[in-house]
């Protein structure tokens, strides 16, 4: 089990990526995203599905993730939180 | 026969390169962690590459440059990387036997614990300093999993204290001593990277020369140049049709049962014969990897 | 009801009348006659030349209800269409149908005059940003009408569309009124959408500035058509009219594209000797042109004529004479506007005899390939270019479902995924071209022929590019992008897309 223990930020703003920003959050709020793209119609809650998979995984319950996708693909959303998860917990993240 | 007529460099940490890396038609594509890589991203590169290869279906062959095992990178990209199963891993900067050696101990370890068949999982050199350059045989000879040697680019001129030019003087040396080891090695010769995307007249003399050379392939940075190595490897049709007539008049003598190949009227050679089945067997095999008429 | 692409035509809507339901490419048979404007007497030597925008608005006559329409042949640069809108407003008229040939971004400076009900109707090609949202979002009491560039003229031509005032922004325009598009500093080529305009409204005015001595020539609107002129300090921006010459892509992804569609006219069995072709002006087509000269020159095949939309990459095939000729509709680029005005083998054309399907034969039925581009394609082949994948109103119709129609053989190029967009899909949100006139689907992971074209397939094999089926594209699209959500829509009418037959294709809803 994963502690985020500070804010990090994974990916960029370029198209076919998704640029992470991910903050501690106090348990009881749970995990919140804030999600922005342009294919919110058709893909939001897709994303919103991976992004919350990354974090239940790595045993992560409550954190803060504000997302800006420019149309990334599920392996791109899931990389880029492996990414953010393990700046925000100083440790590796596998798999 | 194992083509690796083009190898094509895709950085590790741009998303929209590494989803389309595999449409061109490269016989290999190189997921580099490495030089294309910023130090501060070199996790973010490491996470792509493997969501990537573990998500998306390449049809051609997929290799991962790591980073050297010397930098604080090389062990953790191992790790993650052989978990999704390369083709094919690309050590960088290799200058002695050892370093392969022990890669090769740490990849034999990965097959075992993922169940992956032992020895799947192959491995290449880039040789890019005079002394890496010395020890070209022993480097290519280490595991039996090396299938490829290739010369680097700018970081080779740099430790020759030399630079670029328009006839490749600066890598005579260096591209003997590899095809003379890979050839004796019975491994791939692969060679230097050239930058200039734009500049095609000098690039189509390049890879002419090395082909001549006897390099089995080139790196590329960008899909146009996969069409220009390709065309260049591809045999002629003058080529084909004499290799098929040596192959005939070799086959005629046989069935005489003669000592004696001939050709129009000139003796031709065993090794002859061998060039020969060589062409026909490479036309077969880019018969069949092509894809797309050439641009 | 059930239209013949399977899209819910409803019985009535609100604002549209006489509704008939798409059936096939050309089973709707017209009837009735040509219209035409009233007919009138100009007294030698008479003047036509007005002070202001404000006086031709007045001698037009126009009045609240009536209809005006613009070209929009300067594209991003045109100034008219916003000037004369703003005249108009002022004066207090109110309650117009706006119907131009096409509305670009420049455009949405009218927002604040639909929102007040200067202008209460819209019919046009497409509408692009603000404007476009607007026309999804049905706050017009009427619902907008989209048409083809065939579409319009014939609607124009029959009297569906009743122009009362047509206002023509003229580069070269002499003191009587003869018109052309290639001289003055607002050049912009060919004057194709206009001409139709000038033959059929009931007032036309031309605004100009470049304003010439008695006789114009060379003449593509006569004077015989034109009510008034206005000469005004400028009628739109050289740089947004017409660019320097488009550069080919670089991009390798429509590099790919556009060789694999290249390749594929090669097989087709219609790249021979005096073939014809029109091209799009997008990155891939650009890049298609290019293959195909190589090709051309290598095979040594020339082309007895190109259509389009021109640019610069046509204009060299033209002066090699690996095309004999050129008919032009619109221009885009400087050295396509030189070309219209030095080469006689440079012809333009109105959009009638482009696309009109009720004529006695529209030069795309003479057409045997045209690459055309999609926003969205469907395992039927229906093609949409006019709405996102949010169901909004951002592209137009163009000449799409003419050309394709036309056409002996109708490519249409795209990538298979754009950002995390599947390009292929089950159904598109909007039909515009029928899947029936569609042959081939060129995207960087494969092509797919239309069953219906057996005969393609067959000459295709011998190609070296990924054949497969439709519904193999759709899979691998899905399998990268995860399948969508579908888009809720309402049940309220804001916009009709029509055939180029005046029949309905589809309908476009607000979204939920």
């Amino acid at each position: 089990m994963l502690q985020i223990i500070q804010p990090s930020q994974a990916g960029t703003v370029e198209s076919n990526d998704i640029l992470i920003v991910l903050t501690p959050a106090s348990a009881d709020k749970g995990i919140e995203i804030d999600l922005v793209s342009p294919v919110l119609k058709k893909y939001g809650r897709q994303i919103r599905s991976v992004i919350q998979k990354v974090l239940q995984e790595q045993g992560i319950e409550a954190a803060h993730v504000s997302a800006n996708d420019r149309g990334a693909l599920d392996c791109t959303i899931r990389a880029r939180m492996m990414t953010a998860v393990e700046r925000a917990a100083g440790e590796e993240v596998l798999g | 026969m194992k083509l690796r007529r083009t190898m094509m460099f895709v950085p590790g940490n741009n998303p929209g390169m590494l989803i389309n890396a595999g449409i061109y038609g490269a016989d290999t594509i190189i997921f580099d962690l490495e030089d294309s890589v910023a130090i501060s991203e070199k996790d973010a590169a490491r996470h792509l590459v493997y969501s990537a290869m573990k998500t998306i279906k390449y049809s051609c062959e997929v290799a991962v440059r790591i980073n050297h095992i010397s930098t604080p990178f090389g062990y953790k990209d191992l790790k993650t990387i052989l978990a999704v199963k390369p083709d094919l891993i690309r050590l960088p900067k290799a200058e002695m036997a050892v370093d392969i050696e022990e890669i090769d101990a740490i990849i034999t370890d990965a097959e075992s614990k993922h169940g992956f068949i032992p020895g799947s999982i192959k491995m290449m050199a880039a040789i890019e300093t005079a002394k890496g350059i010395r020890n070209a045989y022993s480097i290519a000879t280490a595991s039996p999993r090396m299938v490829a040697l290739a010369i680097g680019g700018e970081d080779y001129l740099a430790d020759l204290q030399t630079s670029r030019t328009k006839d490749g003087k600066e890598f005579l040396a260096g591209r003997g001593q590899l095809i003379l080891a890979a050839r004796e090695a019975g491994i791939h010769a692969i060679d230097t990277v050239f930058g200039d995307v734009n500049n095609e007249e000098d690039f189509i003399a390049e890879t002419t020369r090395i082909k001549e050379m006897g390099f089995d392939g080139k790196s590329v940075v960008n899909p146009r140049q996969i069409g220009i190595v390709h065309e260049i490897y591809t045999p002629t049709d003058k080529e084909i049709d004499h290799a098929q007539r040596v192959i005939a008049a070799y086959e005629e003598s046989l069935a005489r049962k003669s000592g004696v190949v001939s050709l129009n009227g000139k003796m031709i050679d065993i090794p002859v014969v061998k060039r020969a089945q060589r062409t026909l067997a490479y036309a077969n095999a880019v018969g069949k990897s092509e894809r797309g008429a050439t641009l | 009801m059930i239209n013949g692409v399977g899209r819910e035509i409803p019985e009535s809507i609100a604002g549209i009348k006489n509704i008939k339901p798409y059936s096939e490419p050309f089973s709707y048979i017209p009837t009735g006659c040509l219209t035409g404007p009233n007919i009138i007497i100009n007294k030698p030597r008479s003047e036509k030349i007005l002070t202001s925008i404000d006086q031709a608005i007045e001698a037009s006559g126009l009045k609240d209800g009536m209809t005006i329409s613009f070209h929009h042949h300067f594209r991003n640069g045109d100034y008219v269409l916003n000037m004369v809108i703003a005249a108009i407003a002022k004066k207090g008229i109110r309650d117009l149908t706006l119907a131009p040939s096409s509305l670009n971004s420049i455009n949405e400076e009218i927002i604040p005059y639909i929102e007040q009900g200067v202008i209460t109707a819209v019919e046009t090609s497409g509408a692009r940003g603000k404007l476009g949202q607007l026309l999804t979002s049905g706050k017009l009491s009427k619902p907008t009408i989209i048409r083809s560039h065939g579409g319009r003229a014939r609607a124009i031509e029959c009297g569906e569309l009743q122009i009362d005032v047509a206002f023509i922004g003229a580069p070269a325009c002499d003191t009587y009124g003869n018109i052309n598009g290639v001289e003055g500093k607002s050049a912009c080529g060919s004057l194709g959408y206009a001409m139709v305009d000038a033959a059929y409204a009931n007032k036309v005015v031309a605004i100009t500035d470049h304003l010439v001595p008695y006789p114009l020539f060379p003449i593509s609107i006569p004077q015989t058509q034109v009510d008034y002129i206005v000469p005004v300090e400028a009628i739109g921006d050289p740089k947004g009219i017409a660019s320097g010459a488009l550069r080919i892509s670089k991009d390798p992804r429509e590099l790919l594209i556009a060789q694999y569609a290249t390749t594929a006219i090669e097989y087709s069995g219609y790249f021979k000797q005096d073939y014809s072709i029109q091209l799009g002006s997008g990155g891939a087509s650009l890049a298609a042109a290019r293959f195909l000269r190589e090709k051309m020159k290598k095979q040594g095949i020339t082309a007895s004529f190109g259509l389009g939309g021109v640019t610069a990459p046509f204009i060299e095939m033209l002066e090699e004479g690996l095309i004999k000729a050129v008919y032009d509709v619109q221009d885009f680029d400087i050295p396509s506007i030189e070309s219209m005005k030095r080469n006689k083998n440079h012809q333009e054309m109105s959009a009638s005899f482009y696309a009109n399907p009720h004529n006695r034969g529209p030069i795309v039925n003479q057409l045997d390939v045209v690459i055309l581009s999609a926003t969205e394609v469907d395992v039927d082949f229906n093609v949409n270019v006019i709405t996102d994948s949010n169901g909004v109103i951002m592209g137009a119709v163009g000449g799409h479902q003419d050309t394709a129609a036309g056409a002996a053989l109708s490519i249409v190029v795209a990538p298979l995924l754009r950002g995390r967009l599947p390009m292929v899909i089950d159904q598109v949100h909007t039909v515009c071209t029928p899947g029936e006139t569609v042959d081939i689907i060129v995207t960087e992971r494969g092509v797919a022929v239309n069953p219906l074209r057996k005969d393609l397939k067959e000459n295709l094999k011998a190609a070296n590019i990924p054949l497969m089926d439709i519904e193999e594209l759709r899979d691998i699209a899905y399998e990268f992008a995860g399948k969508p959500d579908p888009i809720q829509v309402s049940d309220k009418v804001t916009a009709v897309v029509e055939y180029r037959d005046g029949t309905l294709i589809d309908v476009i809803r607000t979204t939920v």
